[in-house]
This record gives structure tokens, C-alpha cells and sequence, in this order.
């Protein structure tokens, strides 16, 4: 599936964050969201997402408007992982990690024994194995981001839109979690869009990256293209040893 | 077994047990064996007519009611994301206290007064909703200071008709302001209200446990919503406005059985909501079945002792938990 934008307004009544944006991400690509705070890398990942409209502009999946689309077949096909998510959570690990099937559900009821097996597979391969059976509540800011992760894991969308995944990782989890993304977007062709707060780490494993600047016009395009240290420099205000 | 299967099971064995004891206690002694006999049709007379035109509708009304709140303050629990809601948080108790108050001091009969009760739940559920509903901006936090806001005032009104009215009829005000069940003579709209709202409710159960995950994260999953949001608000406001109905505003079942589940263990919705049906039953027909029998043949209204016999448990629980 091809997600693509076109001539996106961004913002909330009142208050305009990034005009004109176009983007066309394809499986396989792997994209990078940079800008300042409060520049709308948030706002970007939740209009691409569909949980939010956009001011102007449009959202398609393939050819035909991401609005149209119902929301369970929108929710098996795009992944969004949260920036920030209520601490209260009713349930263990795994029954959060687990609610990362519903949009694939068949039965109303029941024991889901393939959405018990999958959670299972991405705890493991987060590293929380052994915290399965423990309160969500009772985990470590960065164990709850692992959890997270694994939930859009077990979701398994074709596209995988990420809003600060590294978020209060450790530096070996940083690495994995990139490793894990990439992966899956170089091997099993899904389409990985990462806002993320570190250049180099966008240089380094993003194919394509987005620019939000403050009050100008935001970039998008090839990572080559795009992410050159004129551009990073205007963007951030700051001189980059690049 | 799993835990979530041992509490439902439990709470199904209460719901029969509680019961059992309404058609066997109360003023008139009768043996068990009278009482499956009038069951089975075979008891002529008098115990006959105790068994199945006295107990037995009265029994079932109560237990439908509780359901009906137990179900009711669930919803609301996880719609308004605050574990202190029960279904009065919206105005429900407060329209149609006014109502019932109202027809009862303008001297109206008391089944008048109790149309006149389900009527005021019913105003109260629209104007509650009218006054904070936008298609384009649909506003939980807008929703519940709505609804408390509405009981409040609905509560200065009851005081003042409570103040105002003649002594002779404040009793029976306030019997019908704390929930009684004794004119509860025809359960079986409550019944069809529980079978015909807790359906979907279990069913919707697994929508429930993403709501709980947020709004936004929920909507990322697949749920629409405000769309959800709305059906848990009509199904919560028509459970309660049926139990109303029927008993009164009885007080703590909606608010106490979802937390007694949770704190047996139950958290997923999946088995929350069957089991804090058969919970909430089981507790306002035991209540019941006290409240007509402890001081019989003074009977008291069975508001008043759902507190008594739920706050220790639920005190004992809360202690018992790490």
C-alpha cells in the first residue's frame, strides 16, 4: 500500500503548523520526521494515521481518500505508535500487547489463541518475555515503551508510523528497535515513518525524510536530497558537525 | 480454570442462591418444598399466590434492576474514565427524583409518580445530552460536568419540595428517593431492558478494553470513537433509566459491583460485564430480600441497606489488596 499526501495544511483552529506539505511513501521506504518542538511532527503522524483531519489537504491510501477507508480495514493497514499514552491501563502486558489484533479480530468473543501467540512473539522480541504477566502500570517508562512497540508489532500494519520511538530507550534498545524497523521495511516490505529528534540517526537509517520548519515551507524527499547540512542546519538553529 | 471463569461462575451460583432465598424468606415462613411446589404449579391458595404473585415478581425485579446498575456504572466507568461514576453522575437520580417529587406534592397518585419519575430520568438524559453534544466536537469532560452540574441543581429542587411538602408525605419521598422495590410488581421490561442492553454490552466488550487505552490509541486500532462513545452513553443512560423506573434511584450497586469484580481479579471487560451483571443482581436481590424480611413486617427501603451489605465487602477487599 502507497500512503500519500497531498498539499497538507497542519494545525488546530487558530493555529497553522506546516502548509503545502505533499509526501508519497511507499513500501519499503523508510522515512524520517524531523523538526523542532511543536513544529507538527505529531499532528503529521496522527493525519497521516487517520485519527486526525488535516486543516486542508488529503490523506490517500493507494488511490482512493484514507477518510473513505472504514476503520478497522484503515487500522490493519496503518500502524500508529503514541507519543504519549494514559499510565492507567486495566490489564497485564500482555493483554495490552494483545489489543494490537483488534483490528484483525474475526470472533466478538473469546480466547484469541494467534493474538496470545503473536504478543507473545513481540514481548520476547522487545525483551519483556518475562514481564508478560505483570501490570502494564507497574513497568519502567522505558519498559513501557517497549511494550508499546510491541503492540504496533503485534498489529502488524503495512505502514508502521512511529512518533518518537526511541523515546526513554536504553542505547542497546535504541539500537534494536531501529534494527527491528528497518528490517521490516528493507525485508518485509513494509513502509517505516520514524519522528525522531536525532540528524544522525536519520541520516544513517532513513531512506526519505521529512523537514518541518517554523513558519517556512517543509521538505520532503530523498534522504540525499533532503537531509544535507544547509537544510539540518536552517532547521535547527545550530551549527552540525554532520 | 482461569480466574475470570471461577468469578463468573461464582457470581452465576450467587445470582441462583439470591434467588432461591427471595422466593423462600420473608414474613410468611414456607418451606423449600412449598416453594418448588407453587413453582412447579402445584400449590393452590395462599402459598401458591406468596411464591408466584408475591416474591417471585419482586425477587426478579430486583435482580434485573441491579443488573441494569451494575451494567450502567461499568459503561460509565470506562466513558468517562473516572472509577468514581455510577449511573446517577449524569443526572438520571436528580430528573427523576424531581419528577417523582413533583407529581407526588402536587398530589398525584403514586403510580402517577412514577411515570412521573421515568419521565424526569428521561428529560434529564436529554437535556444532559442535548446541552453537551456537538456532531463536530464531541467532549466527554464536557458531558460529565453537564450531568453534575444538572444533578446539582436538580438536588437544591428536591431539597426545597422535601422542605416544603406536608410531613405526612416526606416519608414516603424519601423512601422512593433512596430506592425501595415494594411496587415493584411487573419485572419484566427491566428483564427485556437487561437481556436487550447487556447483549450488546458483552459483545461490545472487547471495544471497551481498547477504550481504555485512550481515545487516540483507540481510534489507531480501529474503533470510531465518538460513535462508540455515544452507543455507551444511550445504553448506559437506558439501563439506568429502566431500573429507575422500576425501584428508584437505589444507590451504590452501579458504583460498587464494577470495582468488587475488579478487585476479585476480573479486569478484562470481556468478563467484567457478565460478571458485574450477575454480581450486581445477585447483591440487590439479597439486599431485597433483607430489606422485606429482617424487620417484617416493617419493611425499609432496600437503598438503604445495598450500602450496608456492600461497603464492608468491599472495605474488606480494599484492605485484603496489596
Amino acid at each position: 500500500m502507497k500512503l500519500s499526501a497531498d498539499a497538507l495544511t497542519l494545525g488546530f483552529p487558530g493555529r497553522t503548523l506546516c502548509r503545502g506539505l505533499s509526501l508519497a511513501i511507499a513500501p519499503g521506504e523508510c522515512w524520517a520526521v524531523l523538526g523542532n518542538n511543536g513544529s507538527g511532527k505529531t499532528t503529521l503522524m496522527h493525519v497521516l494515521a487517520g485519527v486526525r483531519s488535516p486543516l486542508s489537504g488529503i490523506v490517500r491510501a493507494d488511490d482512493s481518500p484514507l477518510a473513505q477507508l472504514g476503520a478497522a480495514a484503515r487500522a490493519q493497514r496503518i500502524g500508529l505508535l503514541l507519543q504519549e499514552e494514559p499510565a492507567q491501563f486495566w490489564g497485564t502486558v500482555l493483554d495490552y500487547v494483545a489489543l494490537g489484533r483488534y483490528p484483525h479480530r474475526r470472533a466478538l468473543l473469546g480466547r484469541d489463541p494467534t493474538a496470545e501467540q503473536l504478543a507473545r512473539a513481540h514481548l520476547d522480541r522487545m525483551d519483556l518475555g518475562t514481564l508478560a504477566g505483570r501490570a502494564l502500570a507497574t513497568l519502567s517508562g522505558g519498559e513501557r515503551q517497549r511494550a508499546r512497540l510491541a503492540l504496533v508489532l503485534t498489529q502488524d500494519p503495512v505502514v508502521y508510523l512511529l512518533d518518537e520511538p526511541l523515546q526513554q530507550l536504553d542505547l542497546r534498545h535504541q539500537l534494536q528497535t531501529l534494527d527491528c524497523f528497518t528490517t521490516l521495511a528493507h525485508t518485509a516490505g513494509r513502509a517505516v515513518v520514524m519522528a525522531l529528534h536525532d540528524p544522525v540517526v536519520a541520516r544513517r537509517r532513513c531512506d526519505h525524510a521529512v523537514l518541518l520548519y517554523d513558519g517556512e515551507s517543509p521538505l520532503a524527499g530523498p534522504a540525499e536530497r533532503v537531509l544535507t547540512s544547509e537544510n539540518l542546519e536552517r532547521l535547527y538553529g545550530v551549527p552540525l558537525p554532520l | 480454570m482461569s480466574r475470570p471463569v471461577v468469578i463468573l461462575a461464582g457470581f452465576a451460583a450467587l445470582g441462583a442462591i439470591s434467588l432461591a432465598l427471595g422466593l423462600a424468606v420473608g414474613s410468611v415462613r414456607l418451606s423449600p418444598s412449598d416453594v418448588a411446589g407453587a413453582l412447579m404449579g402445584y400449590a393452590p391458595g395462599p402459598v401458591g399466590d406468596i411464591v408466584l404473585r408475591v416474591r417471585l415478581p419482586r425477587v426478579l425485579a430486583g435482580f434485573a434492576c441491579g443488573g441494569l446498575l451494575a451494567l450502567a456504572g461499568a459503561l460509565l466507568q470506562v466513558l468517562l474514565r473516572n472509577p468514581l461514576a455510577d449511573p446517577y453522575v449524569l443526572g438520571i437520580s436528580g430528573g427523576a427524583g424531581l419528577g417523582f417529587l413533583a407529581a407526588t406534592s402536587l398530589g398525584l397518585g403514586y403510580a402517577t409518580s412514577h411515570v412521573a419519575g421515568m419521565v424526569g430520568a428521561l428529560t434529564a438524559v436529554l437535556i444532559v445530552f442535548g446541552l453537551s453534544f456537538r456532531a463536530s466536537d464531541w467532549n466527554i469532560y464536557r458531558l460529565l460536568l453537564t450531568g453534575v452540574v444538572f444533578s446539582a441543581g436538580c438536588g437544591a429542587l428536591i431539597s426545597m419540595i422535601l422542605l416544603l411538602a406536608p410531613e405526612m408525605a416526606v416519608k414516603g419521598m424519601l423512601f422512593w428517593l433512596l430506592g425501595d422495590l415494594s411496587d415493584a410488581t411487573s419485572p419484566q421490561w427491566a428483564w427485556l431492558a437487561l437481556i436487550g442492553l447487556g447483549t450488546p454490552s458483552v459483545l461490545g466488550s472487547g471495544t471497551l478494553n481498547v477504550l481504555g487505552l485512550g481515545r487516540s490509541k483507540a481510534a489507531s486500532l480501529g474503533v470510531s470513537v465518538p460513535a462508540a462513545e455515544v452507543a455507551i452513553y444511550i445504553v448506559a443512560s437506558a439501563a439506568t433509566v429502566a431500573s429507575v423506573a422500576l425501584a428508584g434511584p437505589v444507590g451504590f450497586v452501579g458504583l460498587i459491583v464494577p470495582h468488587l469484580v475488579r478487585l476479585l481479579g476480573v479486569t478484562d471487560y470481556r468478563w467484567l460485564m457478565p460478571s458485574a451483571m450477575l454480581a450486581g443482581g445477585a447483591l440487590l436481590s439479597l439486599a431485597d430480600t433483607g430489606a422485606r424480611s429482617l424487620w417484617a413486617p416493617l419493611q425499609i427501603p432496600v437503598g438503604a441497606l445495598t450500602a450496608l451489605l456492600g461497603v464492608p465487602v468491599l472495605l474488606l477487599l480494599l484492605a485484603g489488596r496489596r
